[in-house]
């Protein structure tokens, strides 16, 4: 009873740096930009927040320091796969390792220090609730993670501004026809790609594991790109992979801890076995995958 | 007689140093259904992407209403009142009919459908707004492009070459729909190089060559043949008169051909069933997407069938497990629909698209190419089917829709083939080089070849075919004799018979 009260008390929370930045990559993969250089947008938001909060104490400003880092990092990679028009793998690879290699110059003197987390906020009633209680005792950021994947859903299916990045995902050059500017339209998506990968950095070294160790995103991005992908670009289903995921990685510690006898590295393989089975299987609908794919994804647009 | 609704005074564009458009005058009037009629690259499209506002020009003014306007962006035409409908749509596949439509329009969805359904009721364009437009067929679409022009309620209506992907009976609903328009003062700008449709509905039009105008005239005064003159500046080849002759043994057959294609928006086959002859050319008729290119690939063994099944047989023996090499050495050619990436590589030179398939006429010895052969091979190719291009070494990507086409045909047939198909044999290429390429098919049928030709054009399949065979959703029609036949019967077939008319 008490593995399953640790993994529904700790999932939102440890699918929270997966969440945000795999919803950031929806928008600018929906706006038909691949951008590969999540891991290092998220490396670079790490490090700031971790040394703005380490320096004044404040989350709230961290996280606006590593979110406007991450969208920077991803300017530079706007301005060379969308303006310049260089390959958008290279171009996000290039960029990607960037970001990792300016974390590491950053952190050098921080190795192993610790910032204080964030508080829990308990819904009213069902906080107290016995087993479930956990899943409504979460901290702020995780809260608002929430709501922008309400919020990122309402507007991908509903808004004019979701119709538009759709249909420059689609075809740019009808949207261009029709008088959008693709070119801008995708800069924002990249730029907001960045601005969430930075969040998600942010979360993942000043909440989740509030401590600097060079290194710690530890692949993070990359899961989050592949969240997108197997999530088929819907954002119920990149919320529901990234819940799944945060699960099985708190599972297979617990079942760990409470001495399962299997090999560890076994164990540890899991989360990411369990989470490309079953998003596997439900990407497998191909109509599904042709209404929900991104028809000039990775594509250089020549206007 | 009241101000034009449009003039354009010497306006020019040049890319690079093609000069699409030189000095084009042209005047628009109120309530006029007014073509523009050329042939392919004389400089009609990029005279609309002008109007349009899609390309802005290097000289000349735009006249809008009596005012000097600067058109600089498709938006900016739009709120002028210009609309334009593009032969290849511009529609979002994976958006629904209103969604589509909102994204120039404002407004709320629900009302966006009612008005889409009004619009649809008053002009005759009936179209389900919550359908998802990869679900819509072509005429279905246009519909939906046209409604999408017409809510931001033009004055100028253009509409590029929109009968090349429609059936006939629709083509009428369409005329049905234009001439409402024009009563209702909206004008109609009509580009097509068919000349019977413009002397049916257009009540001026505007001859184009090389990007000038060459006349200026009533087309209900004139007859086709002297537009077709006008429009490439000498008289008409005619046709190739096929030799009545008895068909020869059976070369390729199809018996029973069911096909289920992995991918969703692709057409299903079921049971067709064809027999092609030594000496006879059998057309495949239907409307775009219909099964065409499905079927095109499993005779071509781009997509193979299980041995067991036994469906596609040439020459007698069963060939559907068989993958495109195989099928071409027992003597099979095919000219894919796709000119650029399936039957050329555009970045290669002409003489290495020809060793892509001719590689087994010596011009590959114990492996290693054999330069002067390749080379020999292709100049005789462009000799013979009078490609226009600076020589073998050209990239096949430079040369026009219509010279690469004569090149990929002419290469083909320079195979010696028993069976030939041509998909699309004259998509996209002018009248010169058509009727050019009609004439070797009707030639290679009187040498006894066995061709078999899919296309959308219903008059080109008339004038070369003994036979035609209708594909519908993924069925073929039973064989039709062209000798037999009205082009009405052929349209009951493309449309369904059973269904109303207009689909």
């Amino acid at each position: 009873m008490n593995a399953i009260t640790f993994v529904l008390a700790g999932m939102l929370a440890a699918a929270t740096p997966f969440l945000l930045a795999a919803l950031g990559e929806l928008i600018a993969e929906r706006a038909g930009v691949l951008n590969l250089g999540i891991e290092g947008m998220m490396a670079v938001g790490a490090v700031i927040a971790f040394l703005t909060v380490h320096q004044f104490g404040t989350h709230s400003l961290g996280f606006l320091l590593a979110g406007l880092a991450g969208a920077a990092l991803s300017l530079v990679f706007a301005w060379l796969s969308i303006s310049l028009r260089a390959n958008q793998v290279a171009a996000g690879l290039a960029i990607g390792i960037l970001g990792q290699g300016l974390s590491a110059l950053f952190g050098k003197n921080y190795e192993s220090k610790t910032v204080s987390g964030l508080p829990k906020l308990s819904v009213p009633g069902l906080g107290e609730l016995p087993v479930v209680g956990g899943l409504f005792t979460q901290d702020f950021v995780v809260w608002i993670a929430l709501l922008a994947t309400f919020a990122i859903w309402a507007a991908l299916r509903f808004s004019k501004m979701g119709l538009v990045i759709r249909a420059v995902g689609e075809n740019p050059a009808a949207a261009r026809s029709l008088g959008y500017p693709v070119i801008a339209i995708r800069y924002g998506a990249v730029l907001f790609g960045g601005l969430m990968a930075g969040f998600a950095g942010a979360y993942a070294s000043t909440v989740y594991t509030p401590l600097w160790a060079d290194g710690m995103i530890a692949g993070r991005g990359w899961i989050a790109l592949a969240l997108v992908v197997f999530a088929t670009w819907m954002t119920g289903r990149v919320f529901f992979g990234a819940v799944l995921f945060g699960a099985v990685s708190l599972a297979q510690l617990a079942a760990q801890a409470g001495g399962v006898n299997l090999n560890s590295q076994l164990l540890a393989c899991l989360p990411y076995l369990v989470t490309i089975a079953v998003l596997g299987i439900i990407s497998s609908n191909r109509r599904l995958l042709k209404v929900n794919g991104v028809a000039s994804l990775g594509k250089t647009y020549i206007p | 007689m009241p101000a034009p609704l449009l003039s354009l005074r010497g306006l020019t564009k040049t890319y690079g140093t093609v000069r699409a458009n030189r000095g084009i005058d042209l005047e628009v009037a109120q309530g006029s259904i007014h073509a523009i009629l050329g042939e392919n690259g004389a400089g009609k499209s990029t005279l609309m992407k002008l109007i349009y506002g899609v390309e802005t020009p290097d000289a000349g003014e735009v006249i809008w209403q009596g005012n000097p306007v600067r058109l600089t962006s498709p938006a900016e035409a739009r709120r002028q009142g210009i609309g334009m409908v593009f032969q290849h749509f511009s529609l979002f596949e994976t958006l629904t009919v209103v969604e589509n439509i909102s994204l120039i329009v404002p407004g709320r969805k629900a009302e966006l459908a009612a008005r889409i359904r009004e619009l649809g009721q008053e002009y005759g364009l009936e179209v389900e707004p919550r359908a998802h437009v990869h679900s819509l067929s072509v005429g279905e679409r246009q519909r939906v492009e046209i409604i999408r022009c017409l809510m931001t309620d033009p004055r100028l209506l253009i509409l590029d070459e929109p009968t090349s992907v429609l059936p006939p009976q629709s083509v009428t609903r369409l005329f049905q729909t234009l001439t409402r328009l024009r009563d209702r003062g909206v004008s109609i700008l009509f580009i097509s190089h068919k000349l019977e449709e413009i002397r049916s509905i257009c009540d001026r039009a505007t001859i184009l060559r090389d990007g000038q105008v060459t006349g200026n005239i009533d087309p209900r005064e004139h007859d086709a043949h002297d537009l077709a003159k006008m429009m490439i500046g000498r008289d008409m080849p005619a046709p190739r008169p096929a030799i009545a002759r008895e068909p020869g043994e059976i070369r390729l057959e199809l018996a029973g051909l069911d096909y289920r294609p992995d991918d969703p928006f692709a057409q299903s086959l079921s049971k067709i069933s064809l027999r092609l002859h030594a000496g006879e050319i059998l057309g495949i008729a239907g409307v775009s997407g219909n099964g065409q290119a499905e079927l095109a690939r499993l005779i071509s063994g781009e997509t193979t069938r299980p041995a067991a099944a036994d469906e596609i047989r040439m020459m007698g023996k069963s060939v559907g497990h068989l993958g495109a090499a195989a099928r071409r050495k027992l003597g099979f050619a095919f000219v894919p629909e796709e000119r650029l990436g399936r039957g050329a590589v555009p970045e290669m030179s002409l003489a290495d698209n020809s060793l892509l398939t001719a590689h087994r006429f010596g011009l590959v010895q114990r492996g290693l190419i054999n330069r002067s052969r390749e080379a020999d091979f292709t100049a005789r190719c462009i000799k013979d089917y009078d490609v226009r291009t600076p020589g073998p070494q050209a990239e096949a990507g430079a040369l026009s829709g219509g010279n690469l086409q004569k090149f990929i045909v002419g290469r083909e047939i320079m195979l010696a083939p028993k069976i030939l198909f041509v998909s699309q044999p004259t998509w996209g290429v002018d009248i010169g080089a058509a009727t050019a390429i009609r004439r070797r098919m009707v030639d290679l049928r009187n040498d006894g070849v066995a061709v078999l030709i899919i296309s959308e054009e219903i008059e080109e399949l008339f004038e070369i075919c003994d036979r035609i065979q209708v594909i519908r959703e993924g069925r073929l029609s039973p064989s039709l004799n062209v000798a037999e036949t009205r082009v009405e019967d052929i349209g009951r077939y493309m449309i369904g018979a059973e269904e109303r008319a207009g689909i």
